[in-house]
């Protein structure tokens, strides 16, 4: 899609891709998620040695869920307005939603992408928007990855919050038996957070590595939202 | 067997039970059911004017554990409910008839009460082998329960066998069990789980029925929102240690001595729904929790299947014969991602440094900033 958006004389002047709303959205969920991936990991394996004394001397595991839940909010909040501005905001801010992979350019730029990655391309194309091998990855990965995480997390929510209570009435009414049981929810809760790790391990190293090695730059753009290209040719 | 259209107080009466005995009896039931007071009348009205209920109770594959909690329900006593409260017209357990005289019952009451018997089940039907692995009375099993249960005015799922499954239902399952919604499809069913559901439970189940005339809500699972609409955890006694972050680390520890919150050892109350923490068992005396051990899960659809009694999660791919955990799997797939990004890196990096080498030829300059 970028082939046609960017005809080759304007190709190096900088294009401004990711709007405030994106940009905002991204650390913000990037933040929430490191602390959802945290608290989670630690209310799946409280990992911590004996505590004695009155229980109203703590709150320790109370904490942690709460911090969880807090930034469980804030994710999906912050998704739902990243949606919005799928409508809203401009034609990158659509490419993780729909990767056009109908599309014979996007193809075979995919594939270009693929053999870049395998060391064998000597150089990236000028992408514009995300290369089409990292608008599949944040839609497989990241996209599926958060909404199954905010379907069983408010499942799970809607559990200690009783019936009667929005949660449960939208999600756990349906989700736990679906799963079959609550036990199995918690536990593909619990891989979706490896899953969404995997992916934040993968994406900041090409972040950073692209940054270094392709022809555009990368991490600022997702600081100021202008995209920079390091030469003239197209 | 003949059906006894009196209803509870007539026969309270005629055993000698003064009507404030009765009152009294009234509001411990609505106290059981979890009602106001002022339900009590509705008892009262209820069991003054209402004849009893026909109940039929089937056995298919189960391990009577049901029936031998439902006898020892304290409040309402069992003996009240069978003898009075409803008319158990059959129940191969616990009826004085057998043989032909016993199983013409079964052909009997839902002609005479079409619409108006409720049907218990304990247990489930096998369907392989067309349902030869449980014959009652020479047929089988499913095949009986099918008919008993097109006239009935609504059935009740006793236990974990009828609601899920069960252990016969595990894999790799044989025989085929299946739970009764499987093969009763066209009749509201109350799923009372449990292995066995508490007594109190499931006598308050019936109390409810035959009090206001109509089942009690359901949740979207089938089962009664009174007892089963909130999870061992959430009215656990142990549950401030949880909040606190006061776990048992093992059996022996000071923390299991003081009574700690057992997540770590595995319980299963944080996904279980069930009364235990509430009602308790044996007449509200304990339960397993009370007692020092976490609980299983009983109540819970496929809880034979769901990992070791002493995991909070369930094995993942145990089905295709490798058990690993959530964080198993997990760690492996981080781990070969890390690796991944590690010999990438190293790659990428001698690739840099060579195409940086020759770089007189080309040279263009970058035009950021
Ligand atoms: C990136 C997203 C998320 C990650 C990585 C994540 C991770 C985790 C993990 C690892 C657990 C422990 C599971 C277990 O072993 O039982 C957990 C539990 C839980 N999560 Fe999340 N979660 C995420 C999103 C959410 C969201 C959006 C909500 C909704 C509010 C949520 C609500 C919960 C709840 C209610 C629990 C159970 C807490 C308990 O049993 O005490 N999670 N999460
Ligand atoms: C939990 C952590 C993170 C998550 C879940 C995450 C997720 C995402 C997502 C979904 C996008 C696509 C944005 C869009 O098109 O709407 C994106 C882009 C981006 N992210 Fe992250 N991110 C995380 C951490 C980071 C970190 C630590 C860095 C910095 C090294 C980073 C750098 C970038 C950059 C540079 C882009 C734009 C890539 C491009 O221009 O093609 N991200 N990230
Ligand atoms: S003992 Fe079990 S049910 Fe009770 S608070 Fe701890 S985890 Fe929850
Ligand atoms: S505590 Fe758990 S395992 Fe024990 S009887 Fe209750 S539901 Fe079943």
């Amino acid at each position: 899609m970028d082939a046609q958006v960017t005809p080759p004389p304007e190709v190096t002047a900088p294009v401004y891709v990711y709007e405030l709303p994106v940009r905002l959205w991204h650390w913000i969920t990037a933040l929430a998620i490191t602390m959802l991936a945290i608290t989670g990991f630690l209310i799946g394996n409280p990992a911590w040695p004996l505590i004695t004394g009155e229980p109203y001397n703590h709150y320790i595991m109370g904490d942690i869920r709460f911090i969880h839940f807090t930034a469980g909010y804030v994710l999906a909040i912050g998704m739902l307005v990243r949606i919005y501005w799928a409508f809203a905001g401009n034609t990158y801010a659509r490419e993780i939603f729909i990767p056009h992979v109908w599309k014979r350019e996007w193809r075979s730029s995919f594939f270009r992408t693929i053999r870049w990655y395998l060391l064998i391309e000597p150089e990236t194309a000028k992408e514009v928007g995300h290369n089409p091998l990292a608008q599949l990855a944040m839609f497989t990965m990241f996209l599926l990855g958060v909404l199954f995480q905010i379907v069983t997390g408010f499942a799970l929510y809607g559990e200690g919050t009783g019936p009667g209570s929005w949660a449960n009435i939208v999600f756990s009414s349906w989700v736990i038996p679906a799963f079959s049981s609550s036990q199995d929810v918690h536990t593909w809760h619990h891989l979706g957070m490896w899953y969404l790790v995997i992916f934040v391990m993968i994406h900041v190293y090409m972040a950073i590595r692209e940054d270094i090695m392709s022809r555009q730059t990368i991490i600022s753009t997702m600081i100021n939202g202008w995209r920079f290209f390091k030469d003239n040719r197209p | 067997m003949t059906l006894n259209t009196q209803t509870f107080y007539e026969l309270m009466r005629a055993q000698g039970t003064s009507r404030r005995s009765f009152l009294k009896f009234c509001s411990l039931t609505a106290a059981a059911l979890g009602l106001e007071p002022a339900y009590a009348n509705s008892i009262a009205y209820a069991m003054e004017t209402k004849p009893r209920l026909p109940v039929l109770w089937m056995h298919g594959l189960e391990c009577t554990c049901c029936s031998e909690s439902f006898i020892r329900s304290g409040n309402p006593l069992s003996s009240d409910v069978i003898l009075k409260m409803i008319s158990l017209d059959y129940d191969d357990t616990l009826m004085a008839a057998a043989g032909e005289q016993a199983e013409a019952i079964l052909d009997e009451i839902p002609k005479k009460y079409p619409g108006e018997y409720i049907l218990a089940v304990e247990g489930n039907p096998p369907l392989n082998e067309d349902g030869m692995y449980c014959i009652v009375g020479g047929q089988p099993f499913v095949e009986k329960l099918k008919a008993v249960a097109a006239n009935a005015k609504a059935v009740i799922a006793w236990g974990a066998c009828a609601s899920w499954g069960c252990v016969q239902a595990a894999r790799p399952n044989p025989t085929n069990a299946v739970p009764i919604d499987k093969v009763i499809t066209d009749k509201p069913i109350i799923k009372v789980p449990g292995c066995p559901p508490i007594a109190e439970v499931m006598t308050g189940v019936i109390s409810y029925i035959l009090t206001f005339n109509k089942l009690p809500e359901l949740d979207s699972r089938g089962r009664p929102v009174m007892f089963y609409g909130q999870r061992i955890h959430d009215k656990c006694y142990r549950r401030p240690h949880f909040d606190a972050g006061e776990f048992v680390q093992s059996w022996d520890d000071e923390g299991a001595r003081a009574g700690y919150c057992l997540y770590k050892m595995g319980c299963k109350g944080p996904t279980t729904y069930n009364a235990c923490s509430t009602i308790r068992w044996n007449g509200g005396v304990s339960f397993p929790i009370q007692a020092g051990h976490g609980c299983i899960g009983c109540s819970e659809d496929n809880f034979w299947d769901n990992g070791p009694f002493y995991k909070r999660l369930s094995y993942v791919g145990a089905g295709l014969g490798v058990e690993a955990t959530a964080d198993e799997i997990g760690l492996i797939g981080a781990a070969a991602a890390g690796a991944g990004v590690a010999v990438h890196a190293g790659l990428s990096a001698v690739k840099q440094y060579n195409r940086k080498k020759p770089e007189p030829p080309v040279a263009p300059k970058g035009d950021q900033s």
